[in-house]
């Protein structure tokens, strides 16, 4: 058991912080999400020249090799910053997607792409009547000679909007919310047949609706097994919890070092509010909180490479349990103590809580992992 | 950084795991299974058991003095499968309090005599600190002592004063000088004979309904000088350092998965709705979420005792007052979670002893009866210690800075 970081790892840390601290203040986020996509191709280019964007692929993929504890250090200083890039969305998803689904020809094609950042990558899983299951996929794909064609909507699709390549889940076989038969498919987002309609979520990045129609590909833009896209979906969702559990640590961090500074220096009956106990242990709680969710964020890290299916996907629900519960309390406490101040667009604490309110929705929200662990007590 | 333990570690815990199961008492262990504290005597016959093995009654003493020099982490692994046993606990006023305290500020003489005997259970020690005037506040604390030639003579009263009524040595803070500038300075840290004559322990009776505290009450009790430890008047050096061992380790981790898995085993048995409660829905929601928060503890402890044992200079961590929150919190949880499983059986008094001349069938089962009594006494697990709201005071201070 060691909890201390590696001389490199700290040297990653300490460069990332840097650069978010550099280039990624409040205001300077504010005028990132005005740009075209909602985001800054400056950042994307900085991130992907410090080798970030091939954090955890191998390196003859041009990746950096890197295990889920680099990726919790990145994550977490992502979550301070409360990043605007589809980070997530193409190196997490789409990259643990192609890490462990596809064949050596697509990861050469792709992944290189991808770290260097001039390719980005959507999972297009998730369905508007599905909610929560993963299994409950209507768009299909048929089998057309050599090809497949796929029909269908995907909702809420992360960066799908400006994503280059798609990971489509379509049903191949079986009845809906079967857990055999759904497919992963890769689409080039231009093709024809594929339409998208791009929005913002609340936090200010950006997904969307994707429909697919008559959408053709060649039977080698299957990735992984025929029937077997599912476990993939599940790969990335739990490489995806993981990157959210360290992001919210950061977030949480940024929103208890900001309370705190906040009750020193707000005046009220003259005197600091912070001299008041009970707003004290309000943010003692906060700490707390935070402290609990950084060991799970650290357990997940541990995780997300664990090779024992069901350990690994126990593990992994549990975090997102936990984060739901414990990073909203504490982002509802830092609102609660700034007062009306906190309630407003003016300072980052709403900017943060809306960041932790989107991703307890991401990846299955907190009552879904709850009754998935309650299904397994006996 | 990588959160597996070592082989080597694991191997640890399998010997202790293995020498728990083969040793224990059996009448100790199914006493405590369904929940009963062990008996003095029971107690006092385990911790024989474990010193005899190697100082395991003591396990974070340094070998030099008898214990057997375990790391902090041997240490955590240890008290898990001790509460997991679940088998008596190695006595904390002596392990973690007195014990840890002569190693630090004892004479040679003192550390000689006390500290085999504290090991072997041969004193039993309890801990004089809190006043009916002084519980949070215990620097407040009035307890005189006045030199009179080679003795000191103490006057006052202690309250709270754990297994008082069993214990043979009580080591006690009393103000050896009223005058001083700052209370904290008048403070000394005195042994106490329990045997000594002026010392009355008058039990206290808990809602639980159980003897566990007392209140001490001193009148002209002689107490040889050389029983003084460090420094006269500087007895608040002593209990600070006291206090933050106490707070290190105090998640009690183990003892809480043990009441889960004793909730879950129970629920398995009692039915509710025609069904096993452990397949209400409701009822394994709750469960889940307390084995989440569980396993989030887990690793703040291990984090915590990291951090400790890699500090040069052993102060004790502002994580364990993390530790202490959470930690009483969720064996709160776990208690409470117990007792209502059994539901309304758990509201009945057991009458086995009135029952005892007779052939009549109990009136309620025995493995309900101990979950009210539990989960009554687990309100005070924020109290003591500290109260949860004297670390959340630490914590503004210590790390937020207010």
């Amino acid at each position: 058991m060691d909890f201390s970081l590696s001389e490199e790892q700290r040297l990653l840390q300490d460069s990332v912080s840097r650069l978010m601290a550099d280039k990624y203040a409040f205001t300077a986020r504010r005028n990132f999400a005005k740009e075209a996509d909602g985001w800054s191709r400056e950042m994307w280019q900085q991130y992907g020249d410090l080798g970030l964007l091939g954090l955890p692929f191998s390196e003859d993929v041009g990746g950096m090799g890197a295990t889920g504890v680099e990726s919790m250090l990145v994550m977490e200083a992502f979550g301070r910053a409360v990043i605007l890039e589809p980070y997530l969305a193409s190196v997490v998803l789409g990259g643990t997607a192609l890490r462990h689904g596809g064949s050596s020809a697509q990861k050469a094609d792709i992944l290189p792409g991808v770290a260097d950042g001039s390719v980005k990558v959507a999972v297009a899983h998730g369905e508007r009547q599905a909610r929560h299951d993963l299994s409950d996929v209507l768009t299909t794909a048929k089998k057309d000679g050599g090809d497949w064609v796929l029909e269908g909507a995907k909702s809420v699709v992360l960066h799908g909007d400006c994503a280059d390549k798609l990971v489509v889940s379509a049903r191949t076989s079986g009845e809906r919310s079967d857990a055999n038969g759904v497919t992963l498919f890769l689409v080039d987002a231009g093709q024809e047949g594929v339409a998208r309609r791009g929005y913002r979520l609340h936090d200010s990045t950006h997904a969307a609706e994707i429909s697919l129609s008559s959408v053709r590909v060649p039977g080698s833009a299957v990735l992984g097994e025929v029937g077997n896209g599912l476990k993939l979906v599940e790969r990335a969702y739990q490489a995806g919890i993981a990157a959210v559990a360290a992001e919210a640590v950061g977030a949480m961090e940024t929103l208890h070092t900001m309370t705190v500074e906040y009750l020193k220096t707000r005046v009220q009956f003259g005197k600091p509010i912070g001299e008041n106990q009970v707003l004290q242990h309000k943010a003692a709680d906060m700490l707390v909180e935070l402290e609990q969710s950084r060991s799970m964020a650290m357990l997940a890290a541990m995780m997300v490479d664990e090779t024992d299916d069901a350990e690994r996907d126990r593990m992994l629900t549990m975090v997102k349990v936990h984060l739901g519960r414990s990073a909203v309390a504490c982002a509802k406490n830092a609102v609660q103590l700034h007062g009306g101040i906190g309630m407003t667009e003016e300072l980052a604490i709403g900017t943060y809580y809306r960041r932790i309110m989107v991703i307890e929705q991401l990846f299955g929200d907190t009552a879904h992992h709850l009754a998935r662990l309650a299904a397994a007590v006996n | 950084m990588d959160l597996q333990f070592t082989p080597e570690e694991k191997a640890f815990r399998q010997e202790v795991r293995t020498f728990i199961r083969d040793n224990l008492p059996k009448a100790t262990r199914e006493r405590m299974r369904l929940g009963y504290t062990a008996t003095k005597p029971q107690i006092v016959e385990w911790l024989k058991i474990l010193n005899a093995r190697g100082g395991w009654s003591v396990p974070g003493w340094p070998k030099e003095w008898g214990g057997p020099g375990w790391t902090t982490v041997q240490r955590a692994i240890f008290t898990e499968e001790v509460y997991m046993g679940p088998a008596p606990e190695p006595l904390s006023f002596n392990s973690t309090m007195i014990g840890p305290v002569l190693i630090q500020f004892g004479t040679e003489k003192q550390k000689k005599h006390y500290l085999p005997r504290a090991a072997n259970m041969d004193d039993w020690w309890c801990q004089g600190f809190s006043e009916p005037g002084a519980g949070s506040d215990l620097a407040s604390l009035k307890t005189a002592a006045k030199r009179d030639g080679d003795h000191y003579v103490v006057n006052g009263q202690k309250i709270w004063t754990s297994t008082a009524h069993n214990a043979d040595m009580c080591f006690c803070l009393v103000r050896t000088n009223p005058n001083a500038a700052k209370r904290q300075e008048g403070i000394s840290f005195i042994l106490i004979d329990m045997k000594t004559p002026g010392i009355e322990v008058r039990p206290i009776i808990t809602m639980d309904g159980s003897h566990h505290v007392n209140e001490v009450f001193f009148t002209d009790v002689r107490v040889p000088v050389e029983n003084l430890v460090h420094v006269e008047n500087k007895g608040w050096d002593v209990a600070k350092f006291l206090l933050s061992n106490e707070r290190n380790g105090i998640a009690r981790l183990g003892k809480t998965m043990e009441r889960l898995d004793r909730a879950i085993e129970l629920a398995r048995d009692v039915r509710a709705g025609g069904k096993p409660l452990i397949q209400d829905q409701a009822f394994r929601e709750r469960v889940a979420k307390l084995q989440v928060e569980l396993k989030a503890l887990e690793i703040t402890q291990l984090r915590v005792i990291d951090r400790v044992s890699r500090a040069s200079d052993g102060k004790p961590d502002a994580g364990s007052s993390v530790l202490k929150i959470k930690g009483s919190e969720l064996y709160q949880e776990a208690t409470e979670m117990a007792k209502d499983v059994a539901g309304p059986l758990a509201m009945a008094i057991w009458a086995k002893d009135l029952d005892a001349m007779s052939n009549e069938p109990e009136m309620t089962p025995e493995w309900a009866a101990p979950l009210a009594p539990t989960y009554l006494m687990s309100r005070a697990a924020s109290i003591y210690g500290g109260s949860n709201e004297i670390q959340k005071n630490i914590l503004s201070k210590r790390v937020m800075g207010f």
